[in-house]
This record gives C-alpha cells, structure tokens and sequence, in this order.
C-alpha cells in the first residue's frame, strides 16, 4: 500500500468510506510529517495535532455508526493562518497579532470542518499576506522543499500562501487553504508543483479571514491536483449572510461534473502576456499548454487584454490603500501587541505598538496606501487606479465575448532564491504580474504543475475563467493536469 | 510626485507608525521608486471610464433589525471581546488617559 | 433675516450659523452588527466581534436604519438618492475601535431638503423661515472614554460604537441662537413624528456640531468653528451665543479666527479649544470595499413613503382648517408627536362619548387639553405620558359637559378627583352629586315657584326691562343650589316670560 501522506484528498476520502484505512491513521501520519519537517521546513507557525486527531476519531466514530460522512470526512488539512480559528492562535504571521486566539471561527474553516476535514495546524504565510515568498513573515520563512539540481540553496515557496504550498509538496498535508489577493494562490502553487485555485471573488466567505485588501481577498482551495481542488472549493464555499460581498449562488457539483473534454470550447490566448525578454522556459511550457488544450479538443484563439501592462501599478495602489485602512485596528487596545513606552499617551501607544508590531513590508504598503489616499492625491491615484481597474475588467469581458478560458503562464520565472529580491520591492512584486489581472476583475483561475524547469523546478500554467465559471476553469485545468503527467515531487532532505 | 523625508514623515504620523530618521531616510527612495513606478497610471485616458465598485455585479443586501439573531454577529459576549485585550478592567478596555 | 447683531466696539457683527445634528435611528440593532441599541446597559455587553473590530469581521447593514433614513429625508421632502455609498473615514482614537468609521461622503442616501421654522415674534424671528438642509447620510457612532475611574487610564466602553446615526447637515442659513433653537426643536418634532429617531437629547440620542462665524454686514463668510457634541436646544443656543461674542472679542482686539474644534462646557456656558483633536486630520475617505453600493427599489421607496404619518406642518394646517382650532393651539398640539397623538385620541373618544361630530368638540377638548390638563399636571409634576386621566377618561369628561351633564366648574372639580383617585368621570358625578339637572320639568316647577314669588319683577321685565333675565336666571339657579343646567332654565325662562 502507498504511503498515506502521499494520498489525496480524493483518495483519503474515499479509502476512509471504504475503511480501507482509518482517519485516525491518516492524521497521526500526517501528523508525524508534520513534526519532522517543522525545524527544516517552518510550514507551520502551530501545530494542532490534537485538533487533526479528534476531527479523525469523529469521522471514524461515524463511520462505525453507519452515518454519511462529509465531503471532506477523513481529510485533515493545513489552515493558512490567515483564517480565525476559534482558541487557536490566528497571527497572519505578523508580531501585532502574536498570542491573539479568537473567539470565533471563520466561514470557510467551519464549512471544513463541518464537511469532515480535521486541522492539522496553522499555515505560515507572508505578514498579513503581502510577500510572494514568504519573506516577511515574523515567524520565519518557509523553506521550499524543492531545491535546484545540484543546489542546497534554500529556495522561497512562494507567497503569500508559501506555508500551504510548501507543506503540500513535502507531504505534510494533502491540501490546504489558501487566500489569492493579487496571485497568493497561484504563485506559490506553480513554484512548488501543486494545484490551487482562486475562486470567483465572493465564492469563498470572507467572515473572519484577515483582511488584506478587501474588493480583492479571496480563499481557495491548494491541493495536489484539479480533483481534489474541486473537493475541496465545494466545501469551502457558499453563500454567507455574514459577508455582504458573497455570493448568493448554490455550490455546484464541481467534482461530478468534472470533464478533460474540451470539444466545443475556445481557450484564449493574450498577446499582451507574452512580454519582452520572457524566460525561454516559460514560453515554451505556454505552447506546450496550448498544444495540449487543443489536444483536449479546444479551439484556440488570440486575444487581446490591451490593459495587462496596468495591472500591477493598478493593484499596487489599491490593494496598499484598502490594506491602510484595514490595519488601522491593529492599535494595542483590545488584541495583539501593546507597546507602551513610559509617559507615552494614546497615539504614542498606537505608533509604538505599530511600529514594534508590523514588518518592513507592511509598513511600506501601509505607508504607500495611506499616501495615495491623502488629500491631495486620492483622485490622482486612487480613482484613477479603480478607472483603470474598470478598463481591465472589461478587457476581460470582451475576450470572453470570443473565448471561454484564458490560458496564461502564472509566474514569469520558477521559484527564486531566498533572500533573492528582499531588497527591491519592486522586482518583488512582478512576480505577479500574470496572476494580478484576474484578480483585480475577481475572476477564477487556477494554477496547474505543467512542467520543470532546467533546473528541476516545477513551472505552472494558468487557466483564467469567466465569473462564476470555476467549472471551466477545474475542466480546462484537468485537460493540462492529464496530459501534463506531472509526477515530480522534492526529493525529501529534511 | 515624489516624496521627500518630511511627508514620509507626515504620512507615517497619519499612518501611526513610529519610524525613526534612518528608517525614514532609507524609505523615502523605496517610495519614490514604488510611486514612480505606479504613476504610469496616468498616461491611460480614463475620462470616460467609471472608478470600479463591485467587481462582481453584485448589489449591496441588508439584512432584517433584529438583535443577536446570530451569536457570531450579535452582541452579548463581553468576555470573548475582552478575552484577548492587553489591559481589560472592570468590564472596560483600559487604555493611557485622554485628555480631551 | 433675523435682527439678531452683535454690538462690537468697531460695529455691529451678523452670526452666520449652520448644524450638523447627529440623530441616533432607532433600532432594536446596530447599524452593522446585531448587537442591541439599549441605552444604559453595563458596559462592552452590547458588542459584536465587529464593533470591536475583531480581525476578518465583516459589516452588513441592517434594512431598518436605512428605511428611517429614506423616511426622514421623505418627511424634509429632500431628495432621495437611489443609489449611494458607504465610504471609510480613517482617524485613530480610542472609541473607534477599526480605526475608520463608515459613513458616507461621497454619495449620501438623501440630498437637498428643507424645514421650516415658524414666525416667534418674542425670539426675533419675525416671520416663517425656509433653513437648508444640504444632506442626511448614515454612519456609525463612536464609543465612549470615561476619565475619571483610574488615575492613570481612560476607559474604553463600545456599547455604542455601530450605533447607527443619521447626519442631517443644514445649510448656513441661521443668523441668530433662536433661530437655531427653533430649528432644533422642528427637526426634533419632525423625527419623532417619523419615528426614525426619538429625539433624547439627555441620552445623547440627539446632539449637535454647531458651526459659528460671524462677519461684518455684506462682507465674505468669516472663518467658521465647530463646537462639538452640543446636546440640548438650550446649549446650542449658549454655545451660539458664546461663540460668537467670542470670536468678535478676538477679531477686533486684531487677532484672527483658527478653523477648530471646540467643546461647550455646560457649567459655565463657555466654549474651548478641544487638545486632543488639535491636530489637522487627513481623513482619507474613500469607498468602504466590505460594502457594496446601496441601490433602493421603487417598491422599498414607496413602502417608506406610504408608511409616513401626518407631519407636523400639514397636521397644523388641518387643526386649524378641519378643527378650527386656533394657530397658537394648533402649534402647542402639534410640537410633540404624543401630544398630537394623546389630542386626536381625546377628540375621538370626546366625539364618540359625545355622539357628537370631531369638529363639534374639537375646540372644546383642544382648550381643555391646554389649559386644565396640562396646568394640573404641571402642577402635579407630572407628564402627558405618565397622566393617569387617559385620553379615554377625558373623553368621557368632556361628553359630560358636552351632553349638559355636569358645568364647566364640576369639570374642574371633577378633573381634580380624576388626578388623585385614577376613577372615571361618572363614577365621581355621581358620587359627589355634581349632575345638574337637565331634567325639564324640575325646572320647570322651580322657574314656576320663582316668576310666582317675583310678580312684580315679571311685571318690569314684560314692560321692557329685559336685564332682569339674569335676576330670574340667579334664582332659579340659586333654588336649585347650582345644579340646573344653565342652557335649559335660560331656555325655559325666555318661554315663560314670553
């Protein structure tokens, strides 16, 4: 029998309905995994082995009394620490939030476990989700488990969600949560060969999720392959009076309906991606794609997005000024940090416990937020960024007047170096620059493993869908998933 | 527009975020880079285009007045929202004296 | 233009006065979270997870805030903006757990308006006058800091922060303190009659940011200043007036006028400068991205227009067009919603009591409701809501007086016992013996016993001496020790002396 921890979420649900196995077997070995590569890895900022345990022992417990078990019933599953879980300390990885434990449990986690899933622990991240490698957070970085051939270097797991994707490459857990506000899925998705997808904004609830940037937050699933993504999306969403922005849709069957057949279907093709001076790599694993879809039996298209060179300038304005007023609450008062100094009065408490509290890079996003919304400046900047962002959204519209999906690169490049952009923020931030336009028109898309670099690195393609359509994009997914035969995993050094 | 070591200053007050002189002298290159770089937004001739607000068509649901219908969004719950305060006295927040 | 001027040493100074009332809707629940509106509970146990801005809470607004808004704007006959915005306004402090408060900037949900404060010759203001109101938009309150519990710490309590306000900003088109108080009390009248606000200004449920400059006749606006948070009709007017006095002092000892925020201290009817708002904010508003844009339907608007009640304009208007009452009746009805409402349910049972048409009795129950009931309650220190003569009960008194039953003087009698035992009208007629008699033939036998006794007298009234009609009135009354009923023995008088 393989290994459990090599098992997906797929394959762990139905061998527990089997009783192939038990799901207590399943979380003391992930569990196990967990353990071990924590030194080496630092995937997890806490580990929650009882909570992995007992959501086990309930699904087996139901089992045995003959019950339906959930969508999820078996599988325990890494929480991204972004999500409020109740007791359990919630940081977003940053200082200010050290040691706060809600009283309270997000949406999308409580709809995890309520379909069964177990925790198997909190997920590092970048600081309130702002990095795209898992730099900036407080508790350390995360270490990808893959390495360049011939190379220790540590390498960046991506970011924000380098904690989710890293622990599913290594095998510490078969998935995890995610949240994507400009790329935090896709990104770490396509450094470390797994499968994520960023749903319709509004799919996933954002009730107890720190918020970045709001109009841009979503969650989703990251798992080890299309399937096990559509498993979980469907417990993870659905409608939530409780998040004014969610969507008031019923979830479909996205699993059941799954289907590699893309007969009929038109995949597009943005020239405005394939930029000047793109790694050769890329842009042959981006033919390969298209071969492969049409192979599926698509029709492709060229299409055009004329407004893809504004979308990160575009996002870098807003995301940093909706993330300026949505971190104003960190103040010391009633969770979190207090920095006091003696004889300090109220805003000297604010501005020391801020500054104590926060990392470089949210202070430089909290700083460029708060400028670009500054008299003076808000229309300059900020309407002009939500105009354009207009602009992008209807690039979209009106290419999905001609095609069905979109077919992108995710990242310009395989995963870089630790330490390698630190110090420019700028080129920090062009990682994102195919996985930013989609969110900035809040639509799915998802990352699939496509390939290796050279240098044995994993490389992802992006399928990018209409709104509300995740089916298109899990179907175009699975059509590169199959004949991709993606299969590499990190050997294991930790 | 660029940025000098005073309006980082002054933004940086707004923001109440303590930075000290290095801190500010090495962030007003860091901004000027970032804000240079944003403010190619400006050549996209946007005169006809409407700012976004909903990304989703979507409109804005309210909900009925009634109070605690849900524990999660209701009030009631003195402890859970002292639970985690640094100083909490008395049922109160406390927090250094204001002088209004 | 009211003649109201402040006489300086260099001349007279016009006052140029505008207010932004904050008036808390009611509510059962807050305006995006479902903890309780009650005033007076122990502190931090009306706070949801979001009004301590707990990480990841979302807000959702609650219809009912958004409905008395749309009615208010209604009642002001303002327009109503069918689509409009929630906007954030960051500032730090300690009340404002999120660090923002969500109003509406931008696009508020009601647009121009107006109200109209009524002629008061007594306060200077020598006819009706139209005040502005530019805009009302919803927001949130903030919570309170107490001061004075711990040497070195204030105090923080959330129970109000969510509580849903409306801003209701006027125009500057006041000129003098009783301008603005007049102004106060109709907006007040107004919300009440509306519902959408109950006007406790002691509860802080209603208060006042008043704007003061003040300029020399036919020069530019001067520099305004805001005295915050002014939360009665009296103080405002203070405040008004302190200000003023103020800043001319400052002006012509050559000084300048500072754009600030300033705090009415109610002890000494002065303002200061508020410290700690010193500091010039940013505000940095900009659309709130947790809420979507508020479209409102046409079957949600006429829903809150079919659900206003009488205003109190239109109301006085038909008090003294329909009832016939007086205009400074009409007014005294019509300045609270109870009362009007406690005045027509006294018309009505008087009416019904009576079998007599609304209009028949109206003067008669607006008079009685004016002059005896309010004077003994005042008396008894007590209000219209606490009487314990119901509007049922003083129907049935006003019938009896009405149908002949009993005089105008046993009501007072009457209307006395009412107060002290809480017994009904007839209950006490009977039982004091204060009927009169209506009954013709009693009269009849009296008014016969004294034209006998009085031959003489009939004789000079027959011949021309009519005054002696209130001779024979007076004795007949007097036999029957004042209980006849004065209508028919004058009737029956004027019969038998031809």
């Amino acid at each position: 029998m393989t290994e459990l921890t090599e098992l997906g979420v797929a394959r762990i649900r139905d061998g527990v309905k089997a009783g192939d196995f038990t799901a207590l077997e399943v979380a003391e070995a992930f569990n196990a995994n967990v353990a071990a590569a924590q030194e080496a890895l630092n995937a997890f900022i806490v580990a929650t082995p009882e909570k992995a345990i007992e959501a086990a022992k309930a699904t087996d417990a139901k089992r045995a009394a003959g019950e339906e078990l959930g969508k999820m019933g078996g599988v325990p599953i890494g929480m991204k620490d972004l999500f409020a879980t109740f007791d359990v300390q919630t940081t977003a990885a940053s200082h200010i939030l050290e040691g706060f434990r809600p009283q309270y449990e997000s949406t999308v986690s409580q709809n995890l476990w309520n379909a069964g899933a177990g925790m198997l622990g909190k997920l590092n991240l970048d600081q309130f989700a702002m990095g795209s490698s898992n730099e900036t957070s407080y508790f350390g970085n995360v270490i990808s488990p893959w390495r360049k051939a011939g190379s220790n270097a540590p390498l960046a797991p991506g970011g924000s969600s380098g904690g989710s994707s890293a622990a599913i490459a290594a095998r510490l857990c078969p998935a995890a949560t995610g949240t994507d506000t400009g790329g935090s899925i896709r990104q770490p998705a396509a450094f470390t060969g797994t499968t994520g997808i960023k749903p319709t904004y509004g799919r996933c609830s954002r009730w107890g999720v720190v918020a970045f940037a709001s109009s841009l937050d979503q969650a989703g699933p990251m798992a080890k392959d299309t399937r096990d993504c559509a498993i979980m999306l469907e417990a993870m969403a659905g409608f939530d009076p409780k998040d004014a922005t969610s969507l008031d849709l019923p979830v479909p069957n996205w699993e059941a309906l799954l289907s590699a057949d893309l007969s009929g279907k038109t995949v597009g093709i943005p020239r405005e991606y394939r930029m000047d001076g793109m790694d050769a790599e890329i842009v042959a694993l981006w033919d390969q794609g298209v071969a492969w879809l049409k192979d599926a039996g698509a029709k492709v298209v060229d299409i055009s997005l004329p407004h893809t060179k504004y979308a990160l300038p575009t996002y870098y304005i807003i995301a940093p000024a909706e993330a300026s007023s949505n971190l104003a609450r960190y103040d010391g008062v009633r969770y979190g940090l207090r920095d006091l100094p003696e004889g300090a009065n109220l805003q000297d408490m604010y501005a020391a416990t801020r500054a104590a509290g926060f990392g470089p890079e949210v202070k430089r996003r909290i700083l460029i937020g708060t400028y670009v919304l500054s008299a003076g400046f808000y229309d300059a900047y900020y309407t002009q960024a939500q105009k354009v962002r207009t602009l992008i959204s209807q690039d979209f519209a009106k290419a999905f007047e001609q095609c069905d999906v979109i077919l992108a690169p995710t990242t310009p490049t395989a995963a870089f170096a630790l330490g390698e952009n630190v110090d420019d923020p700028l080129s920090m931030y062009l990682n994102d620059v195919f996985s930013v336009p989609a969110s900035l028109a809040g639509l799915p898309a998802m990352s699939v493993p496509a390939g290796l670099s050279k240098d044995g690195l994993p490389l992802g393609l992006q399928i990018i869908g209409k709104a509300f359509d995740e089916q298109g994009v899990l179907n175009a997914g699975l059509a590169l998933e199959q004949r991709a035969q993606f299969t590499a995993k990190p050997e294991k050094w930790w | 527009m660029s940025v000098d070591t005073a309006t980082v200053a002054k933004i940086a007050s707004l923001a109440r975020i303590k930075v000290s002189e290095g801190e500010l002298e090495a962030m007003v290159p860091e901004l000027n880079g970032i804000l240079a770089w944003v403010e190619q937004l400006g050549e996209v001739d946007t005169s006809n285009v409407e700012p976004m607000t909903a990304v989703i068509p979507n409109t804005l649901r309210l909900r009925d007045d009634v109070v605690d219908a849900d524990p999660l969004t209701g009030g009631g719950k003195r402890e859970a929202v002292l639970a985690n305060a640094p100083v909490a006295e008395h049922g109160f927040y406390g927090v250094p004296k204001v002088i209004e | 233009m009211s003649n109201y001027r402040i006489q300086g040493a260099t001349g007279e100074w016009e006052v140029v006065i505008g207010l932004e009332v904050h008036a808390q809707v009611t509510s059962q629940a807050k305006l995006f979270s479902g903890a309780a509106t009650a005033f007076g509970a122990e502190p931090n146990t009306q706070v949801a997870l979001i009004d301590a801005a707990m990480p990841g809470m979302l807000p959702v607004p609650n219809k009912e805030c958004i409905r008395q808004a749309v009615r208010t704007g209604m009642a002001i006959n303002a327009q109503i903006n069918k689509y409009s915005r929630f906007d954030r306004k960051n500032y730090f402090y300690a009340d404002l757990p999120q660090g923002y408060q969500i109003s509406q900037l931008y696009h508020p949900i009601v647009g121009e308006g107006s109200l109209t404060i009524e002629a008061d010759a007594k306060a200077g203001i020598p006819e009706d006058k139209v005040i502005g109101i530019e805009r009302i938009h919803v927001e949130q309150d903030a919570g309170k800091l107490m001061h004075d519990q711990h040497p070195t710490m204030s105090y923080v309590d959330l129970n109000r922060v969510g509580v849903a306000l409306m801003e209701i900003v006027s125009r500057p088109d006041m000129t003098s303190p009783a301008e603005a108080g007049a102004y106060l009390s109709k907006l007040r009248t107004i919300l009440r009659y509306v519902g959408s606000c109950d006007g406790n200004m002691d509860q802080g449920s209603m208060r006042a940011d008043v704007n003061v400059s003040v300029r020399k006749a036919g020069e530019p606006l001067g520099t305004r200043t805001e005295t915050k948070n002014v939360n009665s009709v009296r103080f405002v007017m203070q405040a008004i007036e302190h200000e003023a006095m103020r800043q001319v002092d400052v002006l012509e000892s050559g000084g300048q006028i500072v754009q600030e925020t300033r705090l009415f201290d109610p002890n000494s009817g002065t303002t200061r400068s508020m410290r700690s708002k010193e500091d010039a904010h940013d505000y940095r508003y900009f659309p709130d991205p947790d809420l979507l844009p508020l479209i409102l339907e046409d079957d949600f608007l006429e829903d809150c227009r079919a659900s206003l009640p009488e205003l109190p304009d239109a109301k006085k208007a038909r008090y003294e067009n329909e009832l016939g009452l007086s205009a400074y009746n009409a007014s005294v009805l019509t300045a609270d919603v109870d009362t009007a409402r406690w005045f027509e349910r006294l018309l009505a049972e008087t009416a019904k009591a009576s079998g007599k048409a609304p209009a028949e009795v109206s003067k008669q129950a607006a008079n009685w409701l004016i002059s005896e009931l309010f004077g003994a309650l005042n008396k008894l220190g007590t209000s219209l809501e606490e009487s314990p003569v119901t509007p049922e009960k003083g129907g049935d008194l006003l019938a009896l007086i009405a149908k002949g039953t009993i005089s105008g003087s046993a009501a007072k009698q009457v209307l006395e016992i009412m107060l002290e035992t809480g017994d009904d009208a007839e209950t006490i007629v009977e039982r004091e013996g204060l009927k009169q008699e209506s009954d013709t033939g009693a009269i009849e036998a009296e008014v016969d016993k004294i034209l006998a006794a009085n031959e003489d007298k009939v004789a000079q009234y027959k011949d021309g001496k009519v005054a002696l009609f209130g001779f024979f009135v007076g004795q007949t009354m007097k036999a029957m020790k004042g209980k006849g009923n004065p209508q028919v023995v004058n009737e029956i008088l004027k019969t038998k002396l031809g």
